[in-house]
């Protein structure tokens, strides 16, 4: 048999489990926050069209709507000024090779059970590698933080100072671009950088040094904690939306089963 | 002396809710202009500007001097009771089913003899306060109640059936989150009404007014205007016992057309404030026109708060006054729809506001909410059609009346070069 075809079988026989890093498109699932005289990320919304009645008398379908940043979704390098001028930027001309690839997941769920403002630093990259490994060129790299198990008013941790979610430090973010070269970095919180990133310098450097480098972002994911520190497989295409600086979309997770 | 009206005993659900029905509607056109005023809680007479006669009722010519110069004018409230009688039958439904109904005639200070409803508490031959109210049908009758108001003066049937009093009422604010809902359920609940209920727009959100609603005991429902799911969710829950739905949803910010650049917030404010609107009339409007006869608790308005730029647009918030006009027309398209089940519309204009953050660089005077509270209150307890909250608000009113033209020529000035 061909390895696509042994890939197939694995996962109708169960050797291979695919995990859902998804979260519902959910009208209720929070969005990024900024300042209200700025553009706003608008909510997800269904508006029916018609359902089986006279509207449409046998079938049922809704009206979507929603922003490229609005639950589970993926940020491409034209997201961010940093990233405005390079080649391919926009989600319709990223080599869709990029969208399937090798997970090394760094676990700070203990440390952002213990501190909204965790941060994921070089020490605990170089940590995680002593244990696991040099994280290898071309890698998705997850912040793990069981951030996806809060709900509502938790989930933002929305406070007068603005949110308090972990997040990398501008160095981290540094090290894993310049360093490792890895082709993108996933979060479970509502964006890549901290609640508090926006007093970094620079700020948001998550966004900053991601995308000015031609990396990929993933936000909003779930089930983290099903994955493996190293080996999972990671399918993540975006719409392909002309110009497009980001999108909603299914990510699922290969692993291998033990 | 009226007896104080008792809050309402749980429905029984083996009994029919009882169908609307409603008191006659037609009238001239001559007649039109007394209900006009009636719904803004004016009362007003025809007057022939070439005999000074007041005339009732309105004609289209003097039925003293023939002559046809007839204008609307204000007259005095007071008059004189000179005869009244009480009746046990009417061939007419609406009054059949709550009879018996008192009425007389009443000589008024400003001249003519008018038929009124009279309140049980005037007595025989008493000075009276002549109202003008709007009935079930929409429709200016004239109230005359005592002079001086008597104990539970407005618990009396009649007042009930003429007015939209929040007293025993159960009320919906439609959003937790609006810088009036606060004032709003304090002014309510002094009013008397029985249960607030305040839809809450992404609880995901912490907001300020949420501990100041928590303490005052309304009950807080997830909704938000935008999402049709969710109004549909909780008219699902709560359509069929909302006397007074007051839509407190507005989105607003500062711009025009051409300094904002795109068709962001513009979306947004046709979303919350004309589509919303709409969503809610929707999922609400049907239940509430099913239940406008049912007891002492039916439901009864429908309100509005609009801002006064509805009218006429007024800069710096083009847009957003744009959405306004388009609610406002909403507004007049319910108004139709529901007339027949007799559910009253009421919108509330007004100018800038203290606590609106967007108005922040406009200069006084601004209405507070407490301001909007009472006149949101009064109106209902008056039955009004049109409430006009504070000085910019009647001074765009009447500027517009007086020639619109004007008013949005005067709104539209340009700057002069550098």
């Amino acid at each position: 048999m061909s390895t696509l075809m042994d890939f197939a079988s694995n996962i109708a026989n169960g050797q291979t489990k695919v995990v859902d890093l998804t979260h519902t498109l959910d009208p209720d699932f929070p969005v990024i926050i900024l300042p209200p005289e700025f553009g706003q990320c608008a909510r997800f919304r269904m508006e029916e069209v018609s359902c089986y009645d006279h509207r449409g008398p046998a079938w049922k379908w809704y009206n979507i709507s929603m922003s490229e940043h609005t639950g589970t979704h993926f940020d491409a390098p034209a997201h961010w000024i940093s990233g405005r001028n390079l080649p391919n930027a926009s989600v319709d001309e990223i080599d869709v090779k990029n969208f399937i690839g090798p997970i090394c997941v760094i676990d700070c769920s203990d440390g952002a059970n213990r501190n909204d403002d965790f941060e994921l630093t070089v020490d605990i990259i170089k940590d995680w590698e002593a244990i696991h490994g040099t994280i290898p060129a071309n890698t998705w790299v997850f912040m793990r933080t069981d951030w996806s198990k809060r709900t509502g008013m938790e989930y933002l941790n929305m406070k007068e100072d603005g949110p308090h979610s972990p997040g990398p430090t501008p160095e981290a973010v540094k090290f894993l671009v310049e360093e490792r070269d890895i082709r993108g970095f996933g979060v479970e919180t509502v964006g890549t950088d901290a609640g508090q990133g926006a007093h970094y310098i620079p700020p948001y450097p998550a966004h900053f040094y991601l995308h000015g480098a031609g990396k990929f972002g993933l936000q909003c994911l779930c089930n983290l904690d099903e994955l493996p520190a190293t080996g999972a497989v990671l399918m993540a295409a975006p719409l392909k939306i002309k110009n497009g600086t980001g999108s909603p979309l299914r990510v699922l997770a290969l692993v291998e089963n033990k | 002396m009226s007896t104080p009206l008792p809050r309402p005993k749980k429905k029984d659900p083996q009994k029919r809710s009882v169908a609307a029905t409603r008191p006659p509607e037609m009238r001239s056109r001559a007649a039109m202009h007394l209900t006009a005023a009636a719904a803004e809680g004016r009362l007003v007479m025809q007057y022939c500007s070439e005999c000074d006669e007041v005339l009732y009722p309105p004609r289209d010519a003097c039925s003293n001097c023939l002559g046809t110069d007839l204008s609307i004018q204000d007259i005095a409230s007071g008059g004189q009771l000179i005869a009244e009688t009480t009746i046990h039958a009417s061939p007419r439904l609406f009054f059949r089913e709550r009879l018996p109904w008192r009425t007389g005639t009443i000589k008024l200070d400003a001249g003519p003899v008018i038929l009124a409803h009279v309140h049980p508490d005037v007595v025989k031959h008493a000075r009276v306060h002549v109202e003008h109210r709007l009935d079930r049908a929409g429709q200016g009758v004239f109230l005359a109640r005592p002079e001086q108001a008597t104990p539970h003066m407005e618990d009396e049937p009649m007042m009930r059936e003429l007015s939209a009093n929040p007293k025993h009422r159960r009320i919906f604010l439609t959003d937790a989150k609006s810088p009036h809902a606060p004032a709003l359920a304090q002014a309510l609940l002094k009013a008397g009404a029985a249960e607030i209920f305040v839809g809450e727009p992404e609880s995901w959100r912490p907001h300020p007014n949420a501990a100041v609603l928590k303490d005052l005991g309304v009950e807080i429902l997830p909704m938000d205007v935008t999402d049709e799911a969710s109004v549909r969710k909780i008219a699902g829950e709560i359509g069929g016992k909302t006397d007074i739905l007051i839509n407190t949803a507005q989105f607003m910010r500062p711009g025009g057309i051409l300094s904002r650049g795109d068709t962001g917030f513009a979306r947004d404010e046709l979303d919350i404030n004309y589509l919303g609107l709409m969503r809610l009339a929707q999922a609400f409007g049907p239940s509430m026109c099913a239940r406008t006869a049912d007891g002492v608790n039916s439901a009864v308005a429908w309100v509005n708060l609009l801002s006064v730029s509805a009218l006429t647009n007024a800069q710096p918030f083009g847009a957003f006054s744009a959405s306004q006009a388009g609610a406002y027309s909403i507004s007049q398209a319910l108004r139709s729809e529901f007339r027949s089940a007799g559910l009253r519309v009421m919108n509330v204009f007004f100018g800038p506001t203290e606590e609106d953050e967007w108005y922040q660089q406009l200069p006084p005077p601004k209405v507070t909410s407490q301001a909007l509270g009472r006149a949101v209150v009064d109106g209902l307890e008056r039955g009004l059609e049109d409430v006009w909250c504070g000085d910019i608000a009647k001074d765009f009113r009447d500027r517009f009346r007086r020639d619109p033209k004007v008013l949005e020529r005067e709104m539209t000035m340009g700057e002069d070069g550098a």
